[in-house]
């Protein structure tokens, strides 16, 4: 069996088990496990099959005489799509192992048939969108994906909030969609002169030639398209609206992988079937790449809903993986090979690290939210000892995404820092501006990332328990959401230890891309040491990194733990005021308040302050009040000026209406005449 | 019958549909119109027999006589019938005055000439010359659309739009294949059919076939 033969059998798979499950909606409690099941089956063979095209370094071609007459649907497995497989394929396993038991919850409440039914086809749309390679196909799969993820974001479709959040969505989703099409629609036509149908195929764009202008055209039309889709700033709207009300499962998934395959048609663009483009594309993803970084991690530090903050940080992410895509299409622009493959691994690296670090957040996140039935961490606290296994696997996703080793974070955000400290080797000026300041805007955005995971894992499981549930009936979660979460928190691990194993497996993707492979360089020493470049420039072991922290902790255990008395536990000590309370924790607002004051001109905020008196003296006050409403600025700059001209074009159109059957009449009867006057 | 005598025959009857047309334009008695409308019919019946007597197209003859039962008898008397029943023969109100109307139309046939005057030099069909006659009826029979605010005087034009459309394809290319004939002459009947229903349904919706009542179908700014 080839690589592409498992891949086609793990969609079938899908795509049967989504036919099957719409007719067993009656057994929605045997339908859950099973469904679940054959999603991580059929998982683990997308992953499998992405694992070994990226290891052979072939590709892997078929056309299935499917669809319209005259246009089959055109399939291709080579190393980039193997890798966006894994990707895929590694994250749901997880994820629909972890949905066994948080579905649980829903069974009896509501119907989870159409969650299930969509949850299959979402998989499956994604792994087409990888595998598709031809135009036609592509749009096909890419609307799969959208429409099944847009059910998916409107399951709690009874809440007003939730139907708008997923029509924003949806509305995004088609402005990049119409915007992909315009792109293959460019490609396609000016290749070959729009003579036959034969140029939508992906090979048919590979082989034609495109004027610089049409081909920056075509590139940035899909740049915009699919950065609609990633959340790139200012199109980022969508994504905190969309993903905390969608199922947590659902937001792992939409967060962890389906924005990765926007960067997986980011790359097929530029690397694939435009090829060779001037060093300013790059420079402009570098820019878009570095906007969505800082103000994604800004403004995830001014939220206080779990998942809202999560999916702020994917636009942060999404920003670092452009970063190193941008600056991969630099070094190409510049005939800069290796660096180009180094750039182009860091970025795919992080690619899968964020996957699998935001799928495990986003995993816990639901356990928390499933465990506490509170979304606002205000209202969490003291989680650490309720939910013991949650909060351990929750720490393990924000020691990577805030890129502290020995985890996976970061072993990519430190190989984009190689990259960013090479380039002072690139000759255009404007670059030598651009680089450093990219670099130490990165450094800036590590910082803060770490800064707003200290405080969300702080304030949600550390401290004492503020929500309104009873202590008492806070558990831990089901088996199979732990062992989810369990696995990719192992995952995170392994890519943080060993990652020179990792580039080694994923060489054959820079070699077809770049035109260079770098595990040569960066392997020199084994599976012990990473050396991206050259050992003595920079060089990481993750082993010993990880061995040593080992060592260390044990020895702290060790000494705190053999003798008895180095352990007391004694009441809190309260200053003497005797009554203290949960409410007089240190909050998240207070330990976001220095950064909204130093980057306070990004956000819109607005803070009241109210005092409650009787005796209307200010020193005599009863309670306090303070209110804090921080919204996204783009709204303003961005979101009101575009629907408010809507609405000024669509009022000014809607005069053509007159109601009256005479003036219809009349503008076909200018009409013609002007036409026969003209034309004729 | 000589040749001469053929074109000379054709002009005149072209003549008469042209004068039809103009008389519906400005006509503003119910009944008077469907009597104007039934002159235009038998006009273009004649006409077409005419041709298909000097080309010795038999076929026309079929057309002519579909033409003559159609559009004298059969359309007058629905329409007749359906007025008679609605009671709204009284006179009725064109947007635009009588001789602002006749200037457009004038202003159109004269467009027609205009536009047909390359196809008059590269024909040599012997009715060639009626062409623009046949653009200027369809033309009119627009403007009669456009210039009427009752449903039925609408109808009358749209209907003229049809001989006007029947006799440039006569005219043209010594008219249509009888299959793509027969089947426009049973959408045109089907056609009266619905419009005799629209008619019954706006007329108890606004009391009256005054199209006008139905801008208040318009959604409010």
């Amino acid at each position: 069996m080839s690589p592409l033969d498992i891949a086609g059998f793990s969609v079938l798979l899908l795509l049967g088990g989504a036919l099957c499950a719409m007719l067993l909606s009656r057994f929605e409690r045997m339908l859950v496990p099973a469904a679940f099941s054959l999603a991580t089956l059929a998982s683990l063979a997308t992953a499998t099959a992405g694992f070994l095209a990226v290891l052979q370094g072939t590709n892997h071609a078929a056309t299935v005489a499917m669809g319209l007459p005259g246009l089959p649907f055109n399939l291709r497995l080579d190393p980039l799509a193997g890798f966006f497989l894994v990707v895929i394929g590694l994250l749901s396993t997880f994820v629909s192992l972890y949905s066994i038991g948080y579905l649980r919850a829903y069974l009896g409440k509501r119907p989870v048939t159409r969650l299930v039914v969509c949850y299959l086809l979402f998989l499956a749309g994604m792994s087409l969108v990888v595998l598709a390679d031809d135009a036609y196909f592509f749009l096909l799969a890419w609307e799969l994906m959208a429409a099944s993820s847009y059910f998916l974001v409107m399951y709690e479709d009874e809440q007003a909030a939730n139907r708008r959040a997923a029509f924003l969505y949806l509305l995004v989703a088609h402005v990049g969609a119409i915007a992909i099409l315009l792109a293959f629609g460019i490609m396609a036509g000016l290749t070959t002169g729009g003579a036959s149908f034969s140029n939508y195929t992906f090979d048919a764009m590979r082989a034609g030639a495109l004027s610089p202008g049409w081909a920056a055209g075509a590139f940035f039309l899909a740049f915009f398209g699919f950065a609609a889709k990633a959340g790139v700033i200012p199109l980022h709207v969508w994504l905190p609206e969309a993903h905390p009300v969608a199922p947590s499962n659902v937001s792992a998934l939409m967060s962890g992988i389906m924005l990765k395959t926007s960067i997986y048609g980011m790359m097929r663009v530029a690397f694939d079937l435009l090829h060779g483009f001037p060093w300013w594309w790059g420079g402009i993803v570098l820019c878009f790449g570095l906007v969505s970084a800082v103000m994604g991690v800004l403004y995830a530090l001014m939220q206080h809903d779990l998942k809202r903050l999560l999916a702020y940080h994917s636009v942060e992410n999404i920003g670092i993986i452009l970063i190193g895509l941008g600056l991969s299409m630099i070094f190409t622009s510049f005939n800069f090979q290796s660096l180009a493959a180094l750039a182009l691994v860091a970025s795919l690296y992080h690619t899968l690290n964020h996957a699998l670090f935001k799928g495990l957040l986003f995993m816990g996140a639901g356990a928390v939210i499933h465990a506490t039935h509170e979304k606002n961490m205000e209202e969490m606290g003291g989680l650490i000892h309720l939910l013991p296994w949650t909060s351990a696997l929750f720490l393990v996703g924000c020691i990577s995404i805030a890129g502290l080793p020995p985890f996976n974070g970061f072993v990519s955000e430190w190989l984009t820092f190689q990259a960013l400290l090479l380039s002072p080797a690139l000759p255009h000026p404007l670059l030598k501006l651009l680089v450093p300041l990219a670099a130490s805007l990165l450094a800036l955005t590590g910082a803060l990332a770490a800064a707003c995971f200290v405080k969300a894992f702080g304030v949600t499981f550390l401290g004492a328990w503020r929500g309104h549930r009873k202590k008492e009936q806070i558990g831990e979660v089901a088996f199979s959401m732990r062992l989810g979460m369990l696995l990719a928190a192992l995952s995170c691990l392994a890519l943080g230890v060993l990652p020179t194993l990792v580039m080694g497996w994923m060489d054959t993707v820079p070699l077809k891309l770049c035109g260079a492979r770098i595990a040569t360089s960066a392997g020199r020493f084994g599976w012990l040491w990473l050396t991206p470049y050259s050992h003595e420039r920079a060089s990481y072991s993750g082993p010993v990194v990880f061995f040593g922290l080992i060592a260390v902790v044990a020895a702290t255990y060790l000494l705190l733990h053999v003798r008895r008395t180095a352990i007391r536990r004694a009441p809190l000590w309260d200053c003497g005021f005797e009554r203290i309370t949960p409410r007089m924790q240190y909050t998240a607002t207070a330990f976001a308040m220095p950064i909204r004051r130093v980057f306070g001109f990004f956000f819109s905020i607005r803070e009241q302050l109210e005092l409650i008196s009787p005796q209307n003296h200010p020193v005599m006050a009863d309670s306090l009040h303070f209110r804090l409403r921080v919204r996204d600025r783009f709204w303003n700059w961005f979101y009101e000026p575009l629907s408010d001209i809507a609405f000024w074009i669509a009022r000014r159109v809607g005069r053509l209406q007159q109601g009256r059957i005479q003036i219809y009449l009349l503008y076909s009867f200018v009409t013609l005449i002007v036409l026969l006057a003209f034309l004729g | 019958m000589s040749t001469e005598l053929v074109i000379q025959l054709n002009t005149l009857l072209a003549a008469m549909i042209l004068l039809t047309s103009f008389a519906l334009l400005v006509q503003r008695r119910m009944f008077a119109i469907l009597h104007i409308f039934a002159w235009q019919g038998f006009f273009l019946g004649l006409s077409t027999a005419v041709i298909g007597f000097a080309t010795g197209e038999h076929h026309l003859y079929i057309s002519s006589l579909l033409t003559l039962v159609m559009k004298v008898i059969l359309l007058p008397y629905i329409l007749y019938t359906l007025i008679h029943k609605l009671k709204i023969h009284r006179e009725i109100e064109s947007v635009m005055n009588t001789p602002a109307t006749m200037l457009a139309g004038i202003g159109l046939v004269i467009f027609s000439y205009h536009l047909t005057a390359p196809v008059r030099q590269l024909s040599t069909l012997m009715t060639r010359s009626t062409l623009a006659v046949a653009l200027a009826t369809v033309m009119l029979g627009l403007l009669m659309m456009v210039t009427r605010r009752h449903a039925v005087s609408q109808i009358i034009g749209f209907l003229a739009m049809e001989n006007g459309l029947f006799f440039a394809a006569t005219s043209a290319t010594y008219g249509m294949p009888m299959v793509v004939e027969l089947g426009v002459a049973l959408d045109l009947l089907i056609a009266a059919f619905i419009f005799g229903i629209f008619f019954f349904h706006i007329n108890t919706t606004f009391d009256s076939l005054d199209v006008e009542q139905m801008a208040k179908l318009k959604e409010g700014d």
